[in-house]
């Protein structure tokens, strides 16, 4: 138990101190880390946690907090979130004391306009991943692109979003669409 | 109205406050946008802080590695109320979304048995996915349209999308060199104004 918790720290500690551009673009990162290279999830357990996360308030890293429960129940929660917030928390309380003082420094700059290409990348990468393992064929394909041009061009609830997806592929399916 | 909160505005928060506030943000923020919510909550209605403060923490809390929302509460609750006040904010934006997330997870494991809730939350993924493809595409918008920065942002995404490289040896080697790159042109075009 306690090994499995080590290994739910020191996957996640990594991973949160290079969250750059916000928690979506890790997706990828944590796919790979829990679905292949530790087995702790399938690619559609993994998929259901996304889903899910996606679907619940707060922020959407807490993806890894359904991991840890998925993979060592209540600890192993309490681990996987403190081990993906704590070591930036520490760190953003160190440097907002510096940041304050020298404000639109070009070193601030730099790093803002630097991280830009990285993290784009990064969550354009996520997408990818999760397009691979999305279930339900083209037909869930197409959900995924719809959501994505009602997102950017309407003001569509994001909650409403996700919970008509799913309605949408339920009713296609019992149609006999998919 | 505007002098019921201006005259809020004159007293800070508790830790409390602070906690009840973000559990509150947290607990209905579904689907993202939450830094809109934040400013609205302390800028506009709370007049706590004025909005070149709260856009200096947004700064910070996008460059800076982290989730932008937490990194925000805990600027918003240290400016306001120290390290408990920090404290008391990141608690309030992760505790009770998590508990409520792993009660989520619970009922659907429950649910399992018919496979309609697989179907179901299959479409509610791919309708997830459109969320981040959405913001994919924002953030790749956003990049400066010159070679350098949109060749690194290609490899960035072969190296983690197709090559599954550790994304801890992506950002520390592709990270500072565009760091670097993007410091000396500042550097550059601050020469030439």
């Amino acid at each position: 138990m306690m090994a499995l918790l080590w290994d739910l720290f020191s996957t996640f500690v990594p991973i949160s101190l290079v969250t750059v551009g916000g928690g979506q673009a890790t997706v990828a990162e944590i796919q790979r880390q829990v679905v292949d290279l530790h087995h702790w999830m399938t690619q559609a357990q993994f998929l259901n946690a996304f889903a899910i996360t996606r679907m619940a308030p707060g922020p959407g890293s807490l993806l890894v907090t359904l991991i840890g429960w998925q993979v060592a129940g209540f600890w192993g929660a309490l681990v996987a979130t403190v081990a993906m917030f704590g070591p930036t928390t520490i760190l953003l309380f160190t440097i907002a004391y510096f940041w304050r003082r020298q404000r639109g420094a070009n070193w601030q700059l730099a790093l803002e306009g630097g991280l830009r290409p990285v993290a784009a990348g990064m969550m354009a990468a996520a997408v990818y991943v999760l397009m691979g393992a999305l279930e339900g064929g083209w037909l869930a394909q197409v959900i995924a692109l719809v959501s994505t041009g009602l997102v950017l061009f309407t003001r569509v609830n994001a909650l409403l979003l996700v919970l008509v997806g799913g309605v949408v592929l339920v009713l296609c399916q019992m149609a006999g669409l998919a | 109205m505007t002098m019921q909160s201006a005259a809020l505005g004159a007293e800070k928060p508790t830790s409390w406050n602070l906690f009840l506030i973000f559990s509150r943000i947290g607990l209905t923020s579904f689907g993202g946008g939450l830094s809109g919510w934040l400013m609205r909550e302390f800028v506009q209605t709370r007049r706590w802080m004025d909005e070149e403060e709260f856009l200096n923490g947004l700064a910070i809390s996008q460059a800076l590695p982290g989730v932008n929302v937490t990194n925000m509460s805990i600027w918003i609750g240290y400016h306001l109320a120290g390290t408990s006040g920090a404290a008391a904010s990141l608690a309030g934006i992760l505790l009770p979304p998590a508990v409520f997330a792993v009660l989520l997870s619970v009922l659907f494991a429950l649910l399992s048995g018919y496979p309609l809730v697989h179907v179901w939350l299959a479409g509610a993924a791919a309708a997830a996915i459109g969320l981040s493809l959405s913001m994919a595409i924002i953030a790749v918008r956003r990049v400066r349209r010159r070679v350098l920065p949109l060749f690194l942002m290609v490899l960035v995404f072969v190296m983690v999308a197709v090559l599954r490289l550790p994304l801890v040896w992506v950002v520390a080697g592709v990270g500072p060199i565009s760091i670097g790159l993007e410091y000396i042109r500042l550097r550059r075009s601050g020469r030439q104004a």
